[in-house]
């Protein structure tokens, strides 16, 4: 499935864990220095660099990009690092996130709460999913190099949807389906 | 003595780094497919997929793997009939500073865990030295990325523990990674020793050559085939393939200990060993 940003709660309502979707459009990068900065600045109810409604942010740092590429490397990050940071981003209008690994309860709930979407790309893939990004320009705290907040233009970027806004999670239930150990299993 | 000149360590470093960064053996890439033959899950054969394209996108363009270029960690063995000219230590982060500039590689060191200004550089490595007969230099260089890192867990059990105990340790780490650490993994386990011993011998595990009898060996194949049962399956999205291989190194130990260390390693799995 094809979808073009910006995330509105009609186009996330469509998607469920699973879905393997193709993202085109514009997407902001953010990792654990810039959500840090992201949060104390919501939390002092200042003004935000970026505009977060119905916006995504890819959980990644970019390898440095080679003279004539749009940008190196660039996979995901594993994302629990930036849940404590991330309810409070969902209430002010994110709507999609990108990374790896699951979400803390409280995140999930908030998911639900707030009409989001959990997407997961591929970690480790980064060479390939650095094809899909056609733009790319540092928009905030440049100083955080790598961690810098860039704006990426994406093209059929390939995600998979992990935590959907009806509180399905792909994590919990692919994994129990191959699950050969349940009996003597605590999870 | 044979004398090795440092600026010959520091050319060799900086073209391992970048080559380490770049391309998978074909060991690991035998292992891919092979896991793309095994897997039962659709989605984790499309990762799969992915991962053997992405192999070799980075290998045929010079891009890195993945994004997250790692710490590097560097097993030396210096020859007793070698000599080295200059400062050993220096030469290889200076080889690491050259390669991480010239291949554009992310450099994710920072200075103090506290303050964390990053050192610009990638540098310091984590560099372990041993001196072993013969007049050669071998550099085992590894590409040690966080989030499967993140993830390792070392514990010491009671000597009387039994094999069940100790399998069921790397089972709940292994789960505890889930699809934070990029599975499907390669694990390093460390077995005996002292707390630290066990960890470097997990760590080692991971670039080592040295063969194994086949009482571990056994060991490895009984690791591997229950830690598949978990289920958690490529990129943890569901499925029957979570690890790609199990590499255990035992050591002698105390007669109340028996550490047990399992450093955990993404699929990929980047290093690269040179002799000078």
């Amino acid at each position: 499935m094809e979808i073009e940003t910006p995330l509105t709660e009609k186009k996330i309502k469509k998607l469920k864990a699973g879905d393997r979707i193709y993202l085109s459009g514009y997407i902001y990068t953010a990792r654990d220095q810039a959500h840090q900065k992201l949060f104390n600045l919501l939390s002092n109810n200042k003004e935000l660099p970026i505009d977060l409604k119905d916006a995504v942010i890819y959980y990644t740092g970019p390898a440095p990009s080679k003279p004539g590429q749009v940008i190196g490397a660039c996979g995901p990050t594993t994302s629990y690092r930036m849940d404590k940071f991330t309810p409070i981003l969902l209430k002010n209008g994110l709507k999609g996130m990108i990374g790896k690994g699951p979400r803390s309860k409280e995140v999930k709930k908030s998911i639900v709460e707030n009409k989001a979407i959990y997407f997961a790309a591929t970690g480790g893939a980064a060479a390939l999913l650095s094809k899909t990004i056609i733009d790319s320009k540092i928009i905030a705290y440049p100083e955080l190099k790598t961690e810098a907040i860039r704006l990426l233009k994406v093209s059929k970027f390939p995600l998979v949807v992990i935590n959907d806004s009806y509180g399905n999670d792909l994590y919990e239930s692919g994994q129990n389906k191959y699950n050969e150990l349940r009996q003597s299993d605590e999870l | 003595m044979r004398k090795i000149d440092k600026e010959i360590i520091t050319k060799e470093i900086a073209e391992a780094v970048q080559t380490a960064n770049f391309s998978i053996s074909e060991d690991l890439l035998a292992k891919f497919n092979q896991a793309l033959k095994d897997e039962k899950s659709i989605l984790g054969k499309d990762v799969l997929k992915d991962l053997i394209k992405n192999a070799k996108t980075a290998e045929s363009e010079k891009i890195p793997i993945c994004q997250d270029t790692g710490i590097v960690v560097i097993f030396a063995e210096i020859g007793e009939e070698v000599f080295i000219e200059g400062d050993l230590l220096e030469a290889i982060n200076f080889g690491i500073k050259i390669g991480y500039n010239e291949g554009f590689l992310r450099k994710s060191v920072v200075k103090d865990p506290f303050d964390r200004e990053n050192t610009g550089d990638n540098t310091p490595a984590v560099i372990y030295t041993e001196r072993v007969p013969g007049n050669k230099l071998n550099f085992k260089v590894l590409i040690k990325g966080a989030g499967s890192e993140n993830m390792s867990k070392i514990n010491m059990f009671n000597p009387t523990a039994t094999k069940e105990e100790i399998i069921k340790f790397i089972i709940d780490t292994v789960k505890n990674a889930g699809a934070n650490a990029c599975p499907p993994y390669i694990l390093g386990i460390g077995i005996g020793g002292t707390f630290e011993k066990a960890a470097l011998l997990s760590k080692k595990a991971l670039v080592s050559d040295k063969k194994k009898n086949n009482h571990v060996k056994e060991f490895e194949q009984r690791i591997l085939k229950e830690v598949n049962k978990t289920g958690i399956g490529p990129a943890g999205l569901g499925g029957t393939v979570t690890a790609l291989d199990i590499k255990v190194l035992t050591y002698p130990c105390h007669i109340a200990s028996l550490p047990v260390a399992v450093n955990i390693n993404c699929h990929a799995s980047r290093h690269i060993s040179i002799t000078i």
